[in-house]
């Protein structure tokens, strides 16, 4: 089933202003939107900026904004789309834009770098190594699908309409922090940092972040709302407040 | 005058994936300063690709398991042209660096008694591969991603070497471009590891992203390095068919390793009908033994579907060739079968292969748990590359180290699913190491300057082609050659034609035009990146033509038998000092006494 579909694909630079620009080409069955963007890509547009990797939503590099919602390129199917109206394919809205399709996430890269990392206890088994049982890790595996995409980070109000970027880390770190915190063999104490450096109060559980990750790691039930409350347990149990009283 | 940054590193790593990564852990953690070159952003390389496991002889699962029945393995898969000494190094090493990655964060699936669980893998006799259900890759890049930002390594995103530097013979640093700002970058440093992956996309179906050209490869070949082995490609027998986006696209051995089945368009379960000599005595008999094999009956044999890559795929190739494909020129990989077997069956599909599921369902529309799998076979994996010394992976040229799929020498003319994932941990710590210890005994070396302004110059006269092809066209016609002319089946007339055609090929890549400016502009990275998938095709191409036999991944219709004088030999690849390509046979090393009586006695 061969049909033409029109792309408006957002161009521009940083420095220049930017528009949607039309292509039309003709689709073919199972094209997915990255498919379409290497089709004009090569016959139209060589130079469109466009960032990807593996092709197969695994590697989470072609994030962009898909008739408005966050989603990855490569797993995103035309015929999911009405392609009887153009299809707009923008770049991620809460970050800065290089060019095209591609902006900068590089502050993701910086927030993880703060973040205390993994610190196992001495191993305990008599080969000198652990031993762990599969439930108890089953809810740290799958915050570890992660492919670090950041389309979470993209739909987040915090991060996208209100630009808090100083005060609060976005779902992908308060993911990558329960991972830590859960993981059966971490000794690291890192719920002072998550409620101050990390900001896990900004988070007012809209679940938006849940909604567009296309590992569908249940991130604001499984990550997000058991760090709110080993941070309530610590920081305002009101019996340990005052028992602290009177210490 | 064309500008450029510079940096001063003691080892510069060139790649991030699962080997540079490990080579740069281990060399920050000697104190060097350690510069590690990404082509895309951390943590997105071809690693993350890997789907079933790391093979490494724990024996959690079966204590008959040990490093020496890996080895021998391993040896048998590479059919005994592997460098020895790094299958043995390999198969020792392994189990520790899985602990290690462990000791990091990873979290692999586990038995009852609470240690690292394995699974089944063609070509390895017990179940042997550590895995995170099948997203393995993944768990793996990750711990070392997250482990490694806290060694101090300075990690340059998106930027690409063009060429390597050299002052009088040793190395001196490297020479590439940053993508986002199209700006050049020149590294010193008087140790650089290659790490930089396979060569699929010289191919046009393939497992592998962008990314990978072969840089590596042709960043040595051009310095003047050893490689070796290059006629050995892997074509994996699974990869998906349909939709056209996705074709080439892995589905994990590990699917055959849960009980997945191949089956023509007869329901013929065609594997059991062509078991080579060398595998016989270790194959199952009947649909029944090999069942029983994967539910983990140590008194079963595996099935013939676990037979290693090359012959799984050739099988795969004469099926679709003899008209009992699918309709979109594949064969059947069923898993849903197992419904016959066990009560939970989609259950169990699911929470194992948990990727495959959502891969079909996703892309294909198809729900894996009640209907087959369309595959055939996409080009995987390179077992040639950089000829190395096998216990400190320095190149040919002092300074020069590679590690993982660009190295080569552990997996000889077929790898084993699994053995790439531990080559990377043991290869790329082993890497690390010697080039720190290289860098502190060697001053870096001195750099020139003019040879910096040609290098540059050349990179930019893309940007001046008056009336050059568009580079993603000539780049897709390199990828149908190669397809062509010397893909999985191959003779001596089309591999003549492919030798012939990369002529023309060499020519119309120096003049493609490249619109626009150097700012994240794809067409330049892909005019750049075809300079080297050329050099690679090149050295595919002649090797094999020289090696006049079949031999693992190395299928010659023209000459369909292994050959005991070709068994005995290498094949080296060099730039001549006229520049032109060169091919030479060295013959093997003798195998170390009492290795040869490990492959003698589990022959």
């Amino acid at each position: 089933m061969i049909m033409n579909a029109e792309f408006q694909i957002w161009r521009g630079g940083k420095d220049s202003a930017g528009r949607f620009e039309s292509y039309t080409i003709e689709t073919t069955e199972g094209m997915v939107v990255l498919d379409a963007v290497h089709h004009i890509q090569s016959s139209q547009a060589p130079d469109l900026a466009v960032r990807w990797n593996c092709k197969a939503g695994k590697c989470g590099s072609c994030s962009a904004e898909i008739n408005g919602t966050p989603k990855l390129m490569c797993m995103t199917r035309l015929s999911e789309l009405p392609l009887g109206q153009p299809v707009t394919i923008a770049p991620l809205k809460a970050f800065p834009l290089i060019r095209d399709l591609v902006t900068d996430v590089s502050w993701n890269f910086r927030v993880k770098k703060k973040i205390p990392p993994f610190r196992p206890r001495k191993p305990d088994a008599p080969d000198g190594t652990w031993r762990i049982a599969q439930e108890d890790i089953d809810r740290v595996q799958e915050f570890r699908k992660c492919i670090e995409c950041f389309l979470c980070q993209d739909v987040c109000h915090v991060l996208r309409d209100h630009q808090q970027f100083e005060s609060f880390s976005g779902p992908r770190y308060m993911v990558y922090l329960a991972a830590l915190e859960m993981h059966p063999l971490d000794v690291e104490d890192r719920i002072p940092l998550i409620k101050k450096e990390n900001g896990i109060g900004l988070c007012n559980i809209t679940k938006c972040c849940t909604a567009v990750c296309p590992e569908e790691i249940r991130i604001t039930d499984n990550a997000i709302i058991p760090l709110k409350e080993r941070v309530v347990d610590r920081f305002y149990d009101p019996i340990r407040k005052l028992f602290n009283l009177f210490k | 005058m064309i500008g450029y940054d510079e940096w001063h590193y003691d080892v510069l790593v060139i790649g991030a994936g699962g080997a540079g990564l490990r080579a740069a852990i281990e060399a920050s953690a000697t104190g060097a300063r350690v510069g590690v070159i990404c082509k895309s952003l951390l943590g997105k390389a071809h690693t993350v690709m890997a789907e079933g496991g790391i093979a490494a002889a724990l024996s959690n699962v079966d204590e008959r398991d040990n490093w020496q029945v890996h080895f021998t393995d391993t040896m048998r898969g590479g059919q005994y042209i592997n460098n020895w000494r790094m299958a043995e190094l390999h198969a020792r090493e392994a189990p520790k660096c899985v602990h290690e990655l462990e000791s990091w964060g990873a979290l692999f699936d586990r038995t009852d008694d609470g240690r690292i669980l394995q699974r089944n893998f063609g070509g390895h006799k017990y179940p042997r591969l550590a895995h995170v259900g099948d997203r393995t890759g993944l768990e793996m890049i990750r711990t070392l991603q997250d482990h490694g930002i806290h060694m101090g390594m300075e990690v340059h995103m998106e930027c690409t070497i063009i060429s390597l530097l050299k002052d009088e013979g040793r190395i001196a640093g490297a020479f590439g471009y940053d993508r986002q700002r199209g700006g050049f970058i020149l590294f010193h440093a008087p140790a650089v590891i290659l790490a930089t992956g396979g060569v699929g996309r010289a191919y046009r179906i393939t497992s592998n992203s962008w990314e990978y050209s072969g840089d590596g490869h042709a960043l040595a070949y051009q310095a003047g390095a050893a490689l070796i082995d290059m006629e050995f490609l892997q074509f994996h027998p699974t990869g998906m068919v349909w939709p056209p986006g996705v074709q080439g696209i892995l589905v994990t051995e590990g699917v055959r390793g849960e009980g997945g089945i191949l089956l023509n368009n007869k329901n013929e379960r065609f594997m059991f009908n062509d078991i080579p000599p060398l595998y016989r005595n270790q194959t199952a008999d009947s649909p029944e033994e090999g069942w029983r094999y994967t539910q983990g009956d140590r008194d079963a044999r595996r099935p013939p579907e676990l037979l290693t890559r090359d012959h799984v795929a050739r099988c795969i190739v004469r099926e679709i060739r003899e008209g009992r494909g699918s309709p979109h020129k594949g064969v059947y990989l069923d898993i849903s079968w197992i419904r016959e077997k066990m009560p939970d069956a989609p259950g169990f599909i699911r929470r194992k292969l948990p990727g495959m599921y959502h891969q079909f369902k996703k892309l294909a529309g198809i729900d894996i748990t009640k209907e087959p799998m369309e595959v055939g076979p996409t080009t995987h994996y390179m077992m040639g590359g950089v000829m190395v010394d096998a216990d400190t992976q320095m190149s040919t040229i002092p300074g020069l180290f590679a590690a993982g799929e660009c190295a080569a020498g552990l997996h000889g003319a077929n790898r084993l699913g699994g053995n790439s994932l531990s080559d990377l941990l043991v290869f790329g710590k082993r890497a690390g190491l010697y080039a720190a210890e290289f860098a502190s005994q060697n001053k870096a070396g001195k750099t020139d300057d003019v040879n910096i302004q040609s290098l540059a110059d050349d990179a930019v006269s893309f940007f001046r082609q008056p009336d050059g092809e568009n580079p993603y066209a000539v780049m897709t016609a390199l990828q149908e050659m190669m397809q062509d002319l010397a893909g999985i089946v191959r003779t001596e007339s089309e591999l003549l034609q492919a030798k012939e055609s990369l002529i023309q090929f060499r020519q119309r890549a120096r003049k493609v035009r490249v619109e626009g400016n150097r700012e994240y502009n794809n067409a330049w990275h892909t005019a750049l990146d075809l300079q080297h998938m050329i050099i690679v095709s090149e050295a595919i191409t002649l090797a094999a033509i020289y090696r006049k036999e079949s031999r693992g991944a190395h299928f010659r219709i023209d000459y369909p038998d292994p050959d005991p004088v070709n068994g005995k030999m290498n094949q080296v690849i060099r730039k001549d000092s006229d520049g032109r390509m060169r091919v030479e046979s060295i013959p093997l090393k003798p195998v170390r006494p009492d290795l040869q009586q490990l492959i003698d006695e589990m022959k």
